[in-house]
């Protein structure tokens, strides 16, 4: 068959497109990212062996590290070096202790990614189950209450939720400690433990986030012009939530949670600090307070990327979506 | 100006609501410090994380001093930072975002890859990034907020404006040889205002939040300088003692956020 205009292939043809032009866009953003970290960190006023040995540095000792920095070298050439290096896995030293970045950040990124996946696997279901309640019983007391808690909860800052729950469960109820320490771990009851606080924490910004961004996605669907032909039907609310709409709303609640699963990041940053866990946000802060730049540079572009890769992912499922409603 | 005027008539409520909130919490700000029964540095009591009493209003922080006036103080300065950025943020957003719409096309492609671009780099990111190297101090805060979210100011704004930008009646201002310029700010801002306000309050939240989280994990806003975010910190030891020094403040920037966020969802709704 021949690509007629409104067929099928011509749908795919256009989709495919769509998605070369979303992996273009995030190609350039990457490019721009890498740039941005690299002149935010060394072009800045503000030389960092000045900042490193302090005020009471010799000139020798301050020109030495300066030339060990490779900070007497150009702008350009520091920068291909450095790129050339963060993509072919070799980020460089610590300033502060010379071993090499990648060995201080590879453990942090397993545990930050252990976190992220266990949120990721209670919130996801939560959220679905939470969002799809709120659309099936519109303006009911459910609703209003569950909007009304997400509401709160996406605008206090994080900590905030933090700090509750060790208040709540590490110093009233004492029953986990109020510090993660992964090297403790022997049974699934001390896995628990070491993760409910931090897990709970994440858990709770992120559901809210997506119960939010689900119940508008319903809500959207809701109001097509088949739901209307099915409620004259005759058919219960909950039926045409989960048969009639879900069905078509599934693109655009993959997308919300791509899109929330990504803002997971600031809270993970906190999140870390606040019970110490020795992920990579944790090193982050640490290193960023410490003015340690590699460290902050490497970890930087690997957050950066990671959000970039949630992000278009979460845009090529909508383009796809969209385009499946298009051919149908 | 008789545009203006025109306008003031026709305030809807929910935007009146946002924009009497918004100057309460900047009075507050302006003239809270003032009102400090103690100046914010002072030891005055040798108990630390003490309770509400008559000498100290909301009870003592970790040194001692009176939290009241320390709370203040937080205020003013988390309102002015985010207040600040928001506005410069926002101002260059929303004049770039109705900008793009009268200028060639090739203007708001650069422009719109830029701030992509820009929108890959999370929030809070982005902020340690500038900290690590420029240090904390208030402007490079400031700034770095009005750049952070500037982008979004921009996407909303140019939406916005792209609606307008068809309007037979800027057709007709474009005929009768008005400047860019002037179709910018007397045709086209001026119908966008109440959208526009939500957004800008929005932004606002966010900054709150960022500068709370920043200066809660100790990079924000420096001693002796005190923010909400930094008097959560330095008092986090009072937790274990449901202290007012940490509950007080924990409580203020909900309610500055959560607050501002009900106001805008109501007018949404």
């Amino acid at each position: 068959m021949k690509g007629r205009p409104g067929s099928l292939s011509a749908g795919r043809s256009v989709m495919g497109r769509l998605v070369m032009s979303r992996l273009g866009a995030a190609g350039f953003s990457l490019v721009f990212v890498i740039v941005t970290i690299f002149v935010i960190t060394s072009a800045l006023p503000g030389d960092v062996a000045d900042t490193l040995l302090g005020q009471g540095a010799t000139p020798e000792a301050t020109a030495r590290l300066r030339e060990a920095l490779h900070l007497d070298q150009p702008a350009w050439l520091r920068f291909w070096h450095w790129a050339g290096g963060m993509l072919t896995g070799d980020p460089g030293r610590s300033l502060l202790t010379g071993h090499p970045v990648s060995e201080l950040v590879l453990p942090r990124l397993h545990n930050s990614l252990l976190l992220a996946g266990a949120t990721a696997a209670v919130s996801v279901p939560l959220a679905l189950a939470a969002g799809l309640a709120c659309a099936m019983f519109r303006g009911g007391w459910f609703d209003r209450i569950v909007t009304f808690l997400t509401l709160a909860t996406v605008s206090v800052p994080v900590f905030l939720i933090a700090t509750l729950a060790v208040f709540v469960f590490a110093v009233q109820l004492k029953i986990v400690p109020s510090l993660s320490d992964i090297g403790s771990i022997h049974s699934v009851w001390q896995f628990i433990r070491v993760f409910l606080m931090p897990v709970l924490t994440l858990t709770s910004v992120t559901v809210a986030q997506m119960v939010r961004m689900i119940r508008a996605c319903m809500i959207d669907v809701l109001s097509a012009p088949y739901i209307e032909m099915a409620v004259l039907k005759g058919l219960s609310p909950q039926r045409i939530v989960l048969l009639n709409a879900l069905p078509n709303a599934i693109g655009p609640v993959v997308n919300a949670i791509a899109l929330s699963l990504s803002s997971l990041l600031g809270g993970v940053v906190v999140v870390e600090t606040v019970f110490s866990y020795p992920g990579m946000a944790g090193l982050m802060v640490e290193s960023v307070a410490a003015r340690d730049i590699p460290v902050v540079q490497c970890c930087a572009l690997v957050f950066c990327v990671a959000y970039l890769a949630l992000t278009t992912t979460a845009d090529i499922v909508g383009i796809a979506s969209a385009s499946r409603k298009r051919d149908a | 100006m008789r545009d203006l005027f025109a306008l003031r008539r026709k305030i809807p409520p929910g935007t009146r609501r946002i924009l009497t909130l918004l100057s309460a919490w900047l009075l507050l700000a302006l003239l809270g410090p003032m009102l400090a029964p103690h100046p914010p540095g002072e030891i005055i009591s040798g108990e630390v994380f003490g309770p509400v009493s008559a000498h100290a209003w909301l009870g003592t922080d970790y040194l001692g001093r009176d939290l009241c006036s320390r709370l203040l103080w937080g205020i003013r300065y988390t309102v002015a930072i985010c207040m600040m950025s928001t506005a410069l943020s926002c101002c260059a957003g929303i004049f770039l975002g109705i900008a793009t719409t009268v200028t060639p096309v090739w203007v708001e492609r650069v422009l719109g890859r830029l701030m992509d671009g820009l929108l890959s780099i999370p929030s809070l990111l982005f902020a340690l990034l500038v900290v690590a190297t420029a240090g904390e101090s208030a402007p490079a805060l400031i700034l770095t907020m009005a750049i952070i979210y500037m982008p979004g100011s921009y996407r909303t704004s140019r939406a916005l404006a792209l609606r307008i930008v068809r309007m037979d009646y800027i057709t007709a201002a474009r005929a009768r040889g008005e400047t860019r310029s002037f179709i910018i700010l007397w045709e086209i801002l001026p119908n966008m205002t109440d959208p526009l306000l939500s957004d800008i309050g929005l932004r606002f939240i966010y900054a709150v939040l960022l500068l709370s989280n920043l200066s809660f994990l100790g990079l924000g806003v420096q001693p002796p300088m005190v923010d909400l975010g930094s008097l959560v910190r330095e008092n986090i030891l009072g937790m274990a003692y449901g202290a007012p020094a940490v509950v007080v403040p924990t409580l203020v920037i909900a309610l500055l956020t959560v607050g501002i966020n009900l106001t805008l969802d109501r007018g949404r709704v």
